[in-house]
């Protein structure tokens, strides 16, 4: 058997294959000698044949087979010299991804003690980067024996590994702890980097390892470390483009901000040496640049001084100005993580963020879009709009759905007049209509209703808007609705914003019809024009008996939603005629959900439909009846309005002075209420002021929370929540648990306080509370105390268990201070 | 950390993959070809990130050769285009003004001293001169080993 060719042979040889069927026969041919070459046992040439496996491996040809063989290789026999070793472990890596493992285990466990150390090196290598969580748990024991050895070479590597096998195996991380006691007191400059990247991943993992290495004064080594790097003279082995080591220095530093964030001491300890690499890093050069980067998202997570803060900032806004797209890059990233909490700061860099929207590259664009987003206010609304516009414009389509909703978002915020805000919604319309979100078009619609003087305006617009072309679907949609509500002010010209254009009934209806034929129209968006025309009805006056056709054609519509909306309209005109004009009459105004300003998203009974606002039921109607019994016992009064906990709430749930012999009883410090008017007519104050949405969120934080109520099982406890913009409000959640062993059913939670506070009960999750704790029901109640009383408040509460209905009544009386002072 | 390294030609021809996550060959293949369609339809003028998937991409181009890295969200991205061209640095030590050719006929060495720099997605040395003496060590007992059986390894 000739010897099998070397692998340079082999490489040169596929190479110079013309086509892929050449070089597939090529490699063909190799395999069948290479498995002969194997069959033989002769061990002269493995290394020469395994190598040639890997090289198939990369062109993309399967070369597994050889997997059994490098197996049985490396088990059966101890490499006394690296050049088998090196290959046959990089085969490992490469090809036996889904081996069982069970074989390697013995072999790596003999390597690890191997003599050579390259061997050794080899194994931790292997292991370190593709070590199945079975053989990390496995061999963890050995690595942690190297992490202590005296070899630098192997401690590096051993180190590594040790962070592999804590991301497969995170209990393990403890056996790693004492290890790390010396690890950066050596000099050797791999051993410190690999042993940074170990703390690092100790401390992200474990917020036990995080304060443990808080404790021992981590924090300055590692300062001091850092120190030395920067000061110390030229290095040249260390040194790239005149820094010293800028891979140790940036890992460093993120350690350091996983130890700084939220902790004042480690925090301070950090600030000068921060400031130190932030003024004296060279920035001609990459390197130069992500140390300061790595500096700027440090400074920026943890509590630093303002100082420090603003220096940072600065950097930012130079690397804005950088020539390098990649400068620029990592700079709009960054603001963008910190537009929050510096909002000022970077308010100042707006100019050049906005510039960097015309930039070519994607991912900048990106970047400046959503960092203009978060910098529109009032005062400059009208000169980002104009901008962002622009980019609607002229950005690829993979960006305009985005930039649409967020235009819509923030000229609802923002709008400085009602034109104005009429207007960019047409142009946002008429630019990207067909990119705009499903869910824009009620909004707008709702916003549209609102804007009463401005109806005339609108609808003129969205006419001419559609006359032209009608097959962006958003903007038909729109345009159909409020022609069909305001159609009458469009024929007689009363729009006083801009000239009024001269349209005839039957104009309008040409162009709901051609919306109606148009193959481009939408299903959904024919409904929108057929029910449009029905409306025009009503408000029209030559041109009834043309819609009547049109209406009755289309009862025979192959479209089912069509065909029912016509058929329905039919039966209007001949058997309800009499109830066609009160029915297609003008809607009334929506009250807005989403209220203006940038803190307030309201949640009534936490669904946010217009409709549960508009009616308010009388208060003797709906309660459910047992409940409301219930109630009124609790609350002792016969005329008030119960507090059920899914009633519409435009008037606060309770009305005032009847309230409760129950709590009149409870000792209230302060004044008396001396039969207070019933607080019936109060605006819905619980339905502003309450941030929920976390981006804007000034919520106080660190209300303890309590148990309000522990008794057979049932455990039930408040947590705190307080808005700084509307001290009066308190939101309490209740989380409700059972530790029996069977679920509680139909749970019903009720609530009431004296009379000075008001109260409002929201949905809670579920009735049910499933048994061994095994889950919870949660209901926010929002408090209001305007006299900042001391909270009180009694609570029923009603369940079956085991078969029975329990009940229980309860006070809770141990409200922490900070939830009303 | 960094998830994978790709080295590829202009043409898209695969010459060097090291993964740092295990994931099944189909998978794999299926991501190689998807990121060299990516990379090479950039243009000039772009950055040298793209956001792929929950990952960033970082790229750079040697001559004829793509270097191409993965990496996590929190990485730093300025950093890692050092380490890439630490490790062209390195291949350029150890061969000499490396070129693509060097990597083509000597793949297996490149995965070595891509192994003495970068373990699990991690830098282990951050000197030039160790690396590459890790390397040449080796080399040399697998020289006296084929001096001893009187023909080359490979």
């Amino acid at each position: 058997m000739p010897a099998p060719i070397r692998l340079r042979e082999l490489i040169r040889t596929i190479r110079t294959a013309r086509t892929q069927a050449e070089e597939r026969e090529m490699i063909q041919k190799e395999c069948a000698a290479i498995r002969s070459s194997f069959r033989e046992e002769d061990n002269t040439y493995r290394c020469r044949n395994v190598a040639k496996l890997l090289y198939m491996h990369m062109l993309g040809y399967p070369a597994h087979f050889g997997q059994l063989r490098i197996c049985r290789v490396l088990l059966g026999q101890e490499c006394s010299c690296s050049d088998d070793c090196r290959c046959l472990f990089l085969c490992v890596q490469v090809l036996c991804v889904h081996t069982d493992w069970v074989f390697f285990f013995v072999l790596f466990y003999s390597d690890l003690n191997h003599s050579t150390q390259y061997v050794q090196g080899l194994a931790l290598c292997t292991l370190g980067c593709m070590g199945s969580s079975e053989m990390c748990r496995d061999l963890a024991g050995e690595v942690e024996k190297l992490l202590k050895t005296s070899n630098s070479y192997l401690r590096k590597k051993a180190a590594l590994c040790a962070v592999h096998v804590i991301r497969k195996v995170p209990e393990l991380m403890e056996m790693f702890l004492p290890a790390t006691k010396n690890l950066l007191n050596e000099k050797n400059h791999g051993v410190l980097h690999t042993s940074v990247v170990l703390l690092t991943e100790m401390c992200e993992r474990s917020p036990d390892m995080l304060a443990h290495f808080r404790k021992v004064s981590l924090v300055p080594q590692l300062v001091r470390i850092l120190k030395n790097l920067i000061m110390s003279g030229y290095s040249p082995e260390h040194d790239v483009s005149g820094i010293s080591d800028p891979f140790l220095q940036v890992r460093i530093l993120r350690l350091l901000r996983i130890l700084g964030r939220n902790d004042d001491d480690s925090s301070e300890a950090m600030n000068d040496i921060l400031a130190q690499v932030a003024t004296n890093t060279e920035t001609s050069k990459n390197v130069g640049n992500a140390i300061l980067y790595e500096t700027v998202l440090t400074i920026m997570d943890i509590k630093s001084e303002s100082g420090l803060r603003v220096l940072a900032i600065n950097i930012l806004g130079r690397f804005l100005l950088n020539n390098d797209k990649n400068i620029r890059y990592v700079a709009l990233t960054s603001l963008l993580k910190t537009v929050q909490t510096d909002h000022n700061a970077v308010q100042r860099h707006r100019s050049t963020i906005v510039d960097c929207l015309k930039d070519l590259d994607v991912s900048i664009k990106r970047r400046a879009m959503e960092l203009s987003f978060a910098l529109v206010n009032g005062n400059n609304v009208r000169g980002m709009m104009k901008e962002l516009l622009y980019f609607l414009d002229s950005c690829e389509p993979e960006f305009k759905a985005d930039c649409a909703s967020g235009i819509f978002l923030a000229a609802e915020k923002y709008a400085p007049s009602k034109r104005w805000h009429i207007d960019t919604i047409m142009r946002v319309l008429t630019t990207a209509g067909s990119y705009v979100r499903d869910d824009a078009v009620p909004n707008l619609i709702q916003l549209i209703t609102n804007s009463v003087e401005m109806h005339a305006y609108t609808v003129q617009r969205l006419y001419k808007a559609i006359l032209g072309d009608y097959s962006q679907q958003p903007l038909v949609q729109v345009a159909s609705w409020c022609i069909g509500e305001y159609g009458d002010l469009l024929v007689s010209g009363q729009c006083e914003e801009e000239e009024p254009i001269q349209v005839t009934e039957d104009e309008v209806l040409d162009i709901l019809e051609s919306v109606l034929i148009s193959n481009m129209s939408a299903s959904v968006t024919r409904g929108y024009a057929l029910t449009a025309i029905m409306k025009l009805s009503t408000r029209f006056t030559c041109t009834v008996n043309r819609i009547k056709k049109v209406v009755s054609i289309y009862g025979s519509s192959i479209d089912v939603e069509l065909q029912q909306r016509a058929v329905e309209y039919n039966a209007l005109f001949k058997k309800y005629d009499h109830m066609r004009p009160a029915l297609l009459e003008r809607m009334p105004v929506m009250e807005k959900v989403t209220t203006n300003g940038p803190t307030e998203i309201v949640q009534t009974n936490g669904e946010t439909e217009p409709a549960v606002l508009e009616t308010k039921p009388p208060p003797s109607a709906l309660p459910p009846a047992g409940q409301a019994n219930d109630l009124l016992d609790l609350l002792g009064g016969s005329d008030i309005t119960p507090v059920i906990p899914t009633a519409p709430t435009s008037k606060p749930a309770f009305a005032g002075g009847e309230l409760l012999d129950l709590l009149g009883d409870l000792n209230l410090t302060g004044s008396p209420v001396s039969a207070p008017a019933p607080q019936i007519a109060q605006p819905p104050f619980l339905l502003d002021g309450l941030p929920a949405q976390p981006l804007f969120n000034d919520i106080a934080a660190g209300i303890p929370s309590i148990t309000a109520y522990n008794k057979n099982g049932l455990k039930i406890d408040f947590t705190f929540e307080r808005s700084n913009t509307n001290p009066s409000v308190t939101v309490i959640t209740i989380q409700a648990s059972n530790s029996t062993e069977q679920d509680m059913t139909d749970f019903v939670f009720q609530a009431a306080v004296p009379k000075t506070f008001q109260l409002q009960l929201l949905s809670p999750s579920s009735s049910v509370i499933p048994a061994f704790n095994s889950g919870t029901i949660t209901q926010v109640i929002k408090v209001l105390n305007p006299q900042k009383q001391q909270l009180r408040m009694r609570i029923k509460l009603t369940y079956n268990h085991k078969g029975s209905a329990m009940q229980d009544l309860a006070e809770v009386n141990n409200f922490p201070p900070q939830s009303w002072q | 950390q960094i998830h994978f390294i790709l080295l590829f030609s202009r043409q898209g021809k695969l010459r060097l993959q090291k993964w740092y996550t295990t994931l099944p060959d189909k998978e794999k293949k299926k991501i190689i070809r998807e990121i060299v369609q990516i990379i090479l339809s950039r243009h000039q003028k772009t950055s040298s990130f793209v956001d792929w998937k929950d990952l960033k991409l970082v790229y750079k181009r040697y001559a004829s050769l793509y270097f191409c890295c993965a990496i996590e969200d929190q990485d730093n991205e300025l950093l890692t285009l050092e380490v890439v061209h630490r490790y062209v640095e390195l291949l350029d030590r150890y061969f000499g003004n490396v070129c693509e050719l060097d990597i083509i006929f000597n793949f297996e060495k490149a995965y070595f001293i891509l192994d003495e720099f970068i373990i699990g997605g991690e830098v282990q040395e951050t000197s030039k001169k160790s690396a590459v003496k890790a390397i040449e060590d080796s080399d040399m007992l697998q020289e006296t080993v084929e001096e001893y059986m009187n023909k080359p390894a490979f």
